[in-house]
C-alpha cells in the first residue's frame, strides 16, 4: 500500500458514503428536512450545550434538522454535479472532438469559441441568467452545463489529435468507415479515460459553483436543502453559532475533497498524464 | 610528479541497488590526456560526475583516494566543492545543444563564473568572455556575448562551453564525450582546438569516449572501462601496441583502419549484451561475451601487471 | 514577434465583439427587459412607459447598434437604480476590486511558487507529499465559506483584521487570502512541474558544473526557465479572482464592482450588468495579452519566432 492507493482508497470512499447517504437520505434521515418547528429554533448540537440526542447537530432558524437537511443536501450536490457534468461533458467533447478531428478552419473556430467562453465572466453570467430566468435545481444545472464544458473542449481537442493519426484510425478511414462511425467508434472509445478525469474535476467544481450561487441567494430556490444555501441562511446567525456554518461547510469541503482524490486516483490508475 | 587527480577504488551505486562503479582507479597528471574509453553505460560518465560531486541524488559515492592536489574531494563539503567546480576544475559535456540556459546570453553564462569565483564585475567578465571566444576561435565575439544560444549552431554552442570551462583557468578539465554530437569535421575542429589550449595552459584532461578514433590521436594514458571496471590501462602506445584484455581486443577490431583493414573481412563486432551488475556480483563481468572464458573467471579476478605501466584485469595475464 | 502580437490582437478584438453580443443578449433573454424592470407590482401602463422611455420599443439589432456604439465611444448607459452614468459607477469601485485581485494575486504567487520550488527541489519526499496534500485541501475549500470562517476566526474572535471594508491596507488581507486560495494549487502544480523539468536538464547540470551556488541554480537558471507557463496562469487566475470578487465582496461587504454587479443583479439594473460583464471580459483578455508579451520577453526563443 503506497500513499498514491491511500489517498484514492479515500476518495473513493467518501465519495461512495455521501453517494450512499444521497441515494437513501429518505431512510436514514431522522426528521422531515422541511418541517418547521419554531419552539426548537437554533438548538446547537448534541455535544454542545443546550443539545440533545433528538436533533444530532441541532436545528436551523425555523427549527428544522439540520442533519436530516444535510443528508438531502448530499442529494442536490450530487445531482446537480452529475447533471451538470454530463450536460457540459456532452458540449465540451462534442466541440473538442470536432476541432481536433477536423482541424483547419473548423479547429480555429472551436478555439475562437472557447476563448470567448473563458472570456466570459463565469459567475457573473451565471447569476444574471438565473436572476432572468428565476431559480430552481433545472435552471442552476443547465446553466453551470452550458458554461462549464471548456476543460472537456480542451482536453478532447488535444486528444482526438494525438489519436487521429494512429493506425487503426487510419485504418478504418482507408476502410472507408463513416465520419460519424470514427468519432463515436474509434477516437471517442480512445479519449475516454482523459475526459473521465476531467469530469471529477468539473463536478467539483459544479458543486462548489452551485454553492456559491446558492450561497448569493440565486441557486437553488429555499427551501430546498443545498449546502450553500444553508451557510446563507446561517451567516445572520454565526456570530453566535458558528456551528451552523462550519457543519454545512465541512460537509462541502470533505464532499469536494473526495471528488478530486478520486479523480487524482483515477489519473494515477488510468495513466493519464495532464499537464496544468 | 604527483598527478593532478588521483582516484583510487572509487565505488558508486545507485538507490535501486545496480553498482554503476566498481573500484575505478585513475591518475591524471598535468599536461597529460587521460582517456576513459567504453561502451555507453559502462560507468565512465558516472566515474567523470562523481569526480564533480554532481551525481543525481540517490547516488552514493565512496572512494579510498580522492585527490585534486591537496583537496581530499571525499570529505570536503558541498560548499567547499561548489568553489572548486568553475574554478580549478571544470567540466564540459556531450550535448551542446540542451547545456546552455536558453533564458540567458551567451556573455551572462560565461561572465558569470568569474564573477562567481573571483568577485570581479560583470565588465570585467564579459571582457575575459571575449577574450576565451576568440581563443577558441569564434569571430566576432562582441556580437556573439549578445546573443542566446539557440541562435548558435552545434559546434558553435560547444566552443562556447569549452570557453566558458577555461574562463578561471582551470588544471583540471573533465570532457565528457565532448564531439559525440557533431559533425565530422566540427569535432576534429574541437579536438584540435582541445590538443592546443591543453598544450598551452598545462591543462590535465580528462577525455571520456567510446570513440577509439579519438584515443589514439589524442591520449597519453588511456583506461578501459566494462561494467563499472578498469579492466585495462596504461600508456596508450603501450595498450595500442599490446592490447591484452580481451575486451580491449575486440573494441579495436571494431574499428577499420583504413589500409590495414582488408576491404571485404566483416569488422569484428562483440556478441552479447552487459549484464546488469548487482550488489553479490563476483567474477569477470566479461566473461559470457568473451571468446576465452574459462572457470577461473567466476572467481575473484585480480588487476596483474602486463608490462610497466600497462595492467588489465584477466585471468589470461600471467601472475 | 511583432506579427505573433498582432495576431493576439486581432483575436482579441474579435473576442471582444463576441462577448459584446453575448453580454446583450444576455440581459434579453427574460423575454421582456421592460417587465423585468418595472417589478412586479407596476400596471401595463408603467411597462410600456418604461418600455419607450429605455428604447426597448425599438427593434433588436438597432438596440445592439446603439448600446454597443456607445460602449465603444466609453458610455456604458446609465444605472435605473442609481440613476448615473454606469462608467462613473465603475470609475468609483473599480480600485476596490483591482486592489483585491492584485492582493489575491500577489498572496497567491508569493505562497504558490515558494511552494511549488521546495516541493521539487524535494520531489518525492514526505515534505512534496504534504505540500501537494495541502493544495488539494486548499482546492476544495468553498471560498465564500472560507471567507465566513476567517472573519469569525480572525475578525471575531481573535480581532486581528476588521471583518469588512478596506479602510487600511489591512482590510485587504483576509479576502485577499480567500481569493489567493482558489488560485494557490493550480500555480502550485505548475511551479513544481516546471522546476523538476528544469532541475533535471543539461543546463542546470552545467550551472552546477560551474560550481554556482544553489540560490543561483535555483532561482536565476531554473525559476526563468520553469516561469513562463506560471506567467500565463498567473494571467489568467487573475481574471478567474476578479470574477470571483463577486462572491468575496458580498462576503466581506467591499464595495468594489463585484458587489455593485451583484447589487444590479438583484435590482434588474441591467446596464450596470452589461458593463460589467464587458469589463471583465476586457480585463481578461488585456491579461492573456500581457501575459503573451511578458513570455516573450522571458524567452529569447519567442521573441525571435
Amino acid at each position: 500500500m503506497n500513499a498514491r492507493t491511500v489517498s484514492a482508497g479515500l476518495g473513493v470512499s467518501i465519495v461512495g458514503f455521501l453517494l450512499l447517504v444521497a441515494l437513501t437520505a429518505g431512510w436514514i434521515a431522522p426528521h422531515d428536512p422541511f418541517e418547521q418547528d419554531l419552539m426548537k429554533r437554533m438548538i446547537p448540537p448534541a455535544w454542545m450545550d443546550g443539545g440533545s440526542v433528538e436533533h444530532l447537530l441541532g436545528t436551523d432558524q425555523l427549527g428544522r434538522d439540520y442533519l436530516s437537511r444535510l443528508i438531502y443536501g448530499a442529494r442536490i450536490s450530487l445531482l446537480i454535479g452529475t447533471l451538470t457534468v454530463v450536460t457540459s461533458g456532452l458540449i465540451g467533447t462534442a466541440l473538442g472532438v470536432v476541432g481536433g478531428y477536423f482541424g483547419g478552419r473548423t479547429d480555429d473556430i472551436v478555439m475562437f469559441v472557447i476563448t470567448c467562453r473563458l472570456a466570459i465572466p463565469l459567475i457573473l453570467v451565471a447569476l444574471t441568467v438565473v436572476a432572468l430566468i428565476g431559480s430552481s435545481l433545472t435552471v442552476v444545472v443547465l446553466t453551470l452545463g452550458l458554461l462549464l464544458w471548456e476543460r472537456f473542449a480542451v482536453v478532447a481537442r488535444t486528444t482526438t489529435m494525438q489519436v487521429r493519426n494512429l493506425d487503426y484510425v487510419a485504418a478504418a478511414r482507408a476502410a472507408g468507415a463513416s465520419t460519424p462511425h470514427i468519432l463515436l467508434r474509434e477516437i471517442l472509445p480512445n479519449i475516454m479515460t482523459h475526459l473521465v478525469v476531467v469530469a471529477t474535476l468539473e463536478m467539483a467544481l459544479a458543486i462548489l459553483l452551485e454553492a456559491a450561487l446558492s450561497f448569493l441567494g440565486l441557486g437553488v430556490p429555499p427551501p430546498l436543502p443545498s449546502w450553500g444555501l444553508m451557510i446563507a441562511e446561517g451567516k445572520d446567525y454565526m456570530f453566535f453559532s458558528p456551528w451552523v456554518i462550519v457543519v454545512p461547510g465541512v460537509a462541502l469541503f470533505v464532499l469536494v475533497f473526495g471528488i478530486n482524490l478520486l479523480g487524482d486516483g483515477l489519473r494515477d490508475f488510468l495513466g493519464v498524464s495532464q499537464r496544468r | 610528479m604527483k598527478p593532478v587527480l588521483e582516484i583510487e577504488n572509487l565505488r558508486v551505486g545507485f538507490a535501486d541497488g545496480t553498482a554503476a562503479v566498481r573500484g575505478v582507479s585513475l591518475k591524471v597528471a598535468r599536461g597529460e590526456t587521460h582517456c576513459l574509453v567504453g561502451e555507453s553505460g559502462c560507468g565512465k560518465s558516472v566515474t567523470a560526475l562523481s569526480t564533480m560531486n554532481l551525481l543525481a541524488r540517490g547516488a552514493r559515492r565512496s572512494a579510498d583516494v580522492m585527490r585534486f592536489h591537496d583537496y581530499d574531494l571525499t570529505s570536503l563539503s558541498d560548499r567547499d566543492m561548489a568553489r572548486l567546480r568553475g574554478d580549478k576544475i571544470a567540466m564540459i559535456f556531450q550535448e551542446p545543444m540542451t547545456s546552455l540556459n536558453p533564458a540567458y546570453t551567451i556573455g551572462s553564462q560565461m561572465a558569470e563564473v568569474l564573477e562567481r569565483h573571483r568577485r570581479v564585475s560583470r565588465a570585467k567578465g564579459l571582457e575575459r568572455a571575449a577574450d576565451l571566444l576568440g581563443r577558441v576561435g569564434i569571430t566576432a565575439p562582441g556580437m556573439r556575448l549578445a546573443q542566446y544560444p539557440h541562435q548558435l549552431s552545434g559546434g558553435l554552442r560547444q566552443r562556447v562551453m569549452i570557453a566558458m570551462a577555461l574562463m578561471c583557468e582551470p588544471e583540471l578539465l573533465i570532457a565528457d564525450e565532448p564531439t559525440t554530437a557533431l559533425d565530422v569535421t566540427v569535432q576534429a575542429q574541437i579536438l584540435r582546438l582541445l590538443q592546443e589550449l591543453q598544450r598551452e595552459l598545462g591543462l590535465a584532461l580528462l577525455l571520456i569516449t567510446h570513440d577509439l578514433g579519438i584515443v589514439a590521436r589524442m591520449a597519453q594514458r588511456v583506461s578501459v572501462m566494462y561494467a563499472g571496471q578498469v579492466v585495462e590501462s596504461g600508456s596508450a602506445e603501450a595498450l595500442f601496441r599490446a592490447p591484452t584484455h580481451p575486451y580491449t581486443r575486440g573494441l579495436l577490431a571494431c574499428v577499420p583502419i583504413p589500409g590495414k583493414t582488408p576491404r571485404d573481412q566483416p569488422l569484428g563486432s562483440i556478441p552479447g549484451v552487459v549484464p546488469r551488475i548487482g550488489p553479490g556480483f563476483v567474477g569477470c563481468a566479461f566473461r559470457d561475451r568473451c571468446a576465452h572464458a574459462e572457470p577461473a573467471c567466476g572467481g575473484t579476478v585480480p588487476r596483474r601487471t602486463v608490462a610497466a605501466d600497462h595492467d588489465a584485469v584477466c585471468t589470461m595475464v600471467p601472475a | 514577434m511583432l506579427q505573433f502580437l498582432l495576431r493576439r490582437a486581432v483575436l482579441a478584438l474579435s473576442v471582444c465583439l463576441t462577448v459584446l453580443v453575448v453580454a446583450f443578449a444576455l440581459t434579453r433573454l427574460s423575454g421582456d427587459l421592460a417587465v423585468s424592470i418595472a417589478g412586479p407590482n407596476a400596471t401595463s401602463e408603467d411597462v410600456a412607459t418604461i418600455r419607450k422611455n429605455y428604447g426597448l420599443d425599438r427593434p433588436l439589432p438597432v438596440q445592439f447598434v446603439d448600446w454597443a456604439a456607445n460602449a465603444a465611444s466609453g458610455d456604458l448607459g446609465r444605472s435605473y437604480l442609481y440613476r448615473a452614468p454606469v462608467s462613473g459607477l465603475i470609475r468609483e469601485r473599480l480600485p476596490i476590486t483591482l486592489g483585491l485581485g492584485l492582493s489575491g494575486l500577489t498572496i497567491a504567487l508569493l505562497t504558490a511558487i515558494p511552494l511549488g520550488i521546495l516541493s521539487a527541489m524535494r520531489e518525492g519526499t514526505l515534505l512534496d507529499r504534504a505540500i501537494g496534500l495541502v493544495a488539494l485541501l486548499g482546492q476544495a475549500m468553498p471560498s465564500f465559506w472560507l471567507g465566513l470562517i476567517l472573519v469569525i476566526w480572525f475578525g471575531l474572535k481573535l480581532q486581528w483584521l476588521p471583518i469588512s471594508g478596506v479602510d487600511t491596507w489591512q482590510g485587504y488581507i483576509m479576502p485577499g487570502t480567500v481569493l489567493a486560495f482558489s488560485a494557490i494549487p493550480a500555480l502550485m502544480r505548475l511551479t513544481r512541474a516546471g522546476m523538476i523539468e528544469a532541475l533535471s536538464s543539461d543546463y542546470i547540470r552545467t550551472a552546477r558544473a560551474k560550481g554556482l551556488s544553489t540560490a543561483s541554480i535555483v532561482l536565476k537558471h531554473a525559476l526563468r526557465n520553469a516561469a513562463m507557463p506560471v506567467v500565463s496562469v498567473a494571467a489568467v487566475q487573475l481574471g478567474f479572482m476578479l470574477g470571483g470578487s463577486i462572491v468575496i465582496e458580498t462576503v466581506f461587504a467591499l464595495h468594489g464592482v463585484g458587489y455593485l454587479a451583484w447589487e444590479s443583479i438583484s435590482k434588474n439594473d441591467f446596464p450596470v450588468v452589461q458593463a460589467v460583464v464587458l469589463l471583465l471580459a476586457m480585463i481578461y483578455i488585456g491579461l492573456t495579452l500581457l501575459a503573451d508579451t511578458m513570455n516573450a520577453v522571458l524567452d529569447p526563443r519567442l521573441r525571435a519566432g
